[in-house]
């Protein structure tokens, strides 16, 4: 019995067609291409649907995923839909750049015996499906009668669009405030068009806004308004989502000649601001011949990525610990190699060389090994006296981390903040040490993810929601 | 949008807009930047506020041609918009009364040094101005300055109007003329207000300066506008604009401004050929 029963579980995944590397790596288009309707059937069917339903508890906003699979599955569509915008109102987002290999497809059923379920790019194919029925974007949800209550939501990026949107079914009237031009936040500046297309992050929140979510671009809170007066001119709650977009440099010297950029820098000139399409966009951005992007995230990965793009003719990822250590999703390490990325770990900077000119030429390195393992339970790198070595460059990119903008707490009376700048919150409500404020994302938790922003986004809403109708 | 209510041409390549955003106005001090962007294409370029009114719910801009977005900007006119104006950013001017300051301002750096001399005056200071332009038909302002100075010198370097010679020259003077100067305010090109700096050194008189460094978002995120002040890397969008002058590594400062010539002048050309009609 058992053995028939397994013969019929297809123990493959349906692979993700994806643009050949060779071209890709030269143009800024979507690496992954999406699955098939036949694709994506086939990827469902292998869904066993099992009753302990593990991969809902795996997803940080608890998407009935089993359900909007099996919707699939029937043919569904609207279904399917309807399932997945009830828990996540930025599908197209998450389904493209989900850590789901950690969280929901890493407690997947199928993952004892074979690979787990793609849910990811199932997610992304709902998604993406739904917003070719619906371009005008219709609503998807009926809204309860308004409650008449206020709330300010400071930044558009993953935990205030998932915060507002909620709020805004729960009845409540809401105001994103982004200090940006464009709402988004790091979905806009910081990763880039080949990984999130802008048209799909614009979409989804256009659907925020079909909700009756106001956004107020151009909106720098803390100088054009404070938390406080937001409080005292008519908000009932404010919730934070305001991100970690302070970057970190080396502080070595020669950090400052010129072809030294943040990634942050880098990237919200090249994606924000369009640089890869100057001179018909104004912002221009270095090329570079050959470009050394310094960390082992996402982040620098993204970067490193786009260097190609641009034209540069060699691009490395300088990384101070070993490939096993490196933070990055490994999709997207192995996407960065098949383009051509040179990884050179154990390597890190002294300083930074440069021109009479004051550009950078050079960075002298030091070669790592790795000791004992260190707070973060990674194997601390430790220096090779002597091991110095010198590596040309003519663009460098620090892609380090980020830390939160000390704006708000700076500017807010009573909101407690760490040492790093992260805003104190608590973990399952959101609630700061200030009344009537909440926090989530980046700027309570540190640089994280995307998801893990929103479901800090969703959690902060139920306990405003409560707060709001006096429970 | 950001609508246009006035624009006042000072000179052939300056420009004085004033833009309706009350919200900004409201929160406006001494010393403040904005950054605006003129359209979907537009770069995000920092300006110093030159005026703001609370009552009219305006802020004046001071703007001279010298790229794609500065030349974009000239060629609007009142009821035109631009898409984004965002601010107030960087610290206000540090404002009391110290006693007697000069306040000095070379080429379009009068704009932002005016709001400021109004204010230490307001505070109750002895306001001693120096006002520098290249050639007579660059100076504007002469009379607005003037009005919120005890004293008012002007020079132009060509001799075309007032005293001839550069800032630095009468700077000196009044500093070896009055011993009482508690402190000294430059806003201008760089390269003057290195100067500037470099003049009040010997004299031990605080100077502030208002640094221009490239920015993008000017909120602190990407770091591009970074300086060294005193061996210490600063941001001039959020530890910023002004810095203590004799800190300052200048030509850091002057190296980095430069860092898009290239592609400056490329964009620049791109939009002359596309815009000939008003590019004149």
């Amino acid at each position: 019995m058992e053995e028939k029963a397994r013969a019929k579980i297809d123990l493959n995944r349906v692979p993700m067609p994806r643009q050949d590397p060779k071209v890709r790596r030269r143009n800024f288009n979507e690496v992954a291409l999406g699955y098939t309707d036949e694709m994506a059937l086939r990827e469902a069917s292998r869904c066993i649907q099992c009753p302990k339903r593990p991969c809902v508890a795996g997803c940080p906003v608890n998407v009935d995923i089993p359900d909007f699979i099996k919707a699939i599955r029937d043919g569904n569509m609207p279904e399917a839909v309807r399932i997945l915008k009830s828990k996540n109102s930025l599908p197209g987002i998450c389904g493209r750049v989900c850590p789901q290999e950690t969280q929901c497809e890493a407690v997947c059923s199928l993952g004892k015996k074979g690979a787990p379920i793609a849910i990811g790019r199932l997610e992304r194919y709902v998604a993406d499906w739904e917003r070719k029925q619906n371009p005008g974007f219709a609503k998807a949800v009926d809204l309860p009668p308004p409650t008449g209550k206020r709330v300010a939501v400071i930044g558009s990026g993953p935990a205030g669009l998932t915060c507002a949107a909620d709020l805004a079914k729960m009845g409540h009237s809401v105001t994103i405030f982004e200090a940006l031009h464009v709402a988004g936040g790091v979905l806009m500046y910081g990763i880039p068009e080949f990984r999130l297309p802008k048209e799909i992050v614009q979409a989804e929140i256009e659907y925020v806004k079909s909700l009756g979510v106001e956004i107020q671009l151009d909106s720098v809170m803390g100088k054009l308004a404070t938390v406080d007066e937001l409080l005292s001119s008519g908000y009932d709650a404010v919730f934070l989502g305001t991100g970690a977009g302070l970057p970190m440099f080396l502080n070595i010297p020669g950090e400052n000649f010129n072809g030294i950029y943040s990634a942050n820098e880098f990237l919200t000139r090249v994606n924000l601001m369009k640089a890869y399409l100057f001179p018909e966009y104004d912002t221009p951005v270095k090329i570079g011949k050959k470009v050394a992007v310094i960390g082992g995230g996402n982040v620098a990965m993204d970067a490193a990525r786009c260097a190609l793009r641009l034209g540069a003719e060699e691009v490395y990822i300088v990384y101070r610990r070993s490939r096993a250590e490196m933070p990055a999703r490994r999709e997207e390490v192995e996407n960065a190699e098949e383009e051509g990325v040179i990884f050179k770990f154990l390597t890190n900077p002294k300083r930074f060389i440069g021109n009479e000119q004051g550009w950078v030429t050079a960075m002298e390195c030091y070669e790592m090994e790795l000791g004992e393992p260190d707070a973060s339970g990674r194997r601390r790198p430790i220096v090779k006296e002597g091991s110095e070595f010198i590596m040309e460059v003519d663009i460098v990119i620090v892609a380090l981390g980020t830390t939160p903008n000390p704006l708000i707490p700076s500017t807010t009376t009573g909101l407690e903040a760490r040492k790093n700048g992260t805003v104190v919150a608590d973990e399952t409500t959101g609630k700061t040490t200030k009344e009537r404020v909440w926090a989530g994302g980046d700027v309570v938790t540190g640089a994280a993810t995307v998801i893990s922003a929103m479901g800090a986004g969703k959690r902060a809403a139920a306990s405003i929601d409560a707060y709001l109708r006096g429970a | 949008m950001y609508r246009i209510v006035a624009k006042e041409k000072l000179c052939p390549v300056i420009d004085c807009f004033k833009f309706e955003a009350p919200a900004i106005a409201r929160k406006a001090k001494a010393g403040q930047f904005v950054v605006i962007r003129v359209d979907e294409v537009g770069e995000r370029i920092p300006l110093t506020l030159a005026d703001w009114d609370v009552e009219e719910g305006t802020i004046t801009l001071v703007a001279m041609k010298v790229g794609t977005t500065t030349y974009k900007l000239s060629c609007l006119e009142a009821g035109d918009g631009i898409l984004d104006i965002i601010g107030p950013l960087g610290l206000p001017s540090e404002i009391e009364k110290f006693g007697t300051v000069i306040c000095v301002g070379g080429g379009v750096g009068v704009a932002p040094i005016f709001p400021i001399a109004r204010a230490l005056k307001q505070a109750g200071n002895k306001v001693i101005s120096i006002m520098g332009a290249r050639s007579k038909d660059l100076l504007f302002w002469e009379e607005r300055l003037g009005g919120v100075s005890d004293e008012l010198i002007v020079t132009t370097d060509d001799g075309s109007y007032a005293r001839k010679g550069v800032v630095t020259e009468p700077l000196k003077e009044v500093l070896e003329r009055n011993r009482e100067i508690s402190r000294v305010i430059a806003i201008g090109p760089a390269i003057m207000m290195k100067f500037c700096s470099l003049t009040t050194k010997p004299f031990g008189v605080k100077t502030v300066v208002s640094l221009n460094s490239i920015m993008v978002d000017g909120t602190g995120m990407c770091g591009c506008c970074r300086v060294s002040v005193g061996g210490v890397t600063k941001f001039v969008c959020v530890d910023g604009p002004e810095f203590d002058g004799h800190e300052v590594d200048w030509d850091l400062l002057m190296s980095r401004q430069r860092m898009y010539l290239e592609e400056e002048k490329r964009s620049f050309e791109l939009w002359k050929l596309r815009h000939c009609q008003c590019s004149s």
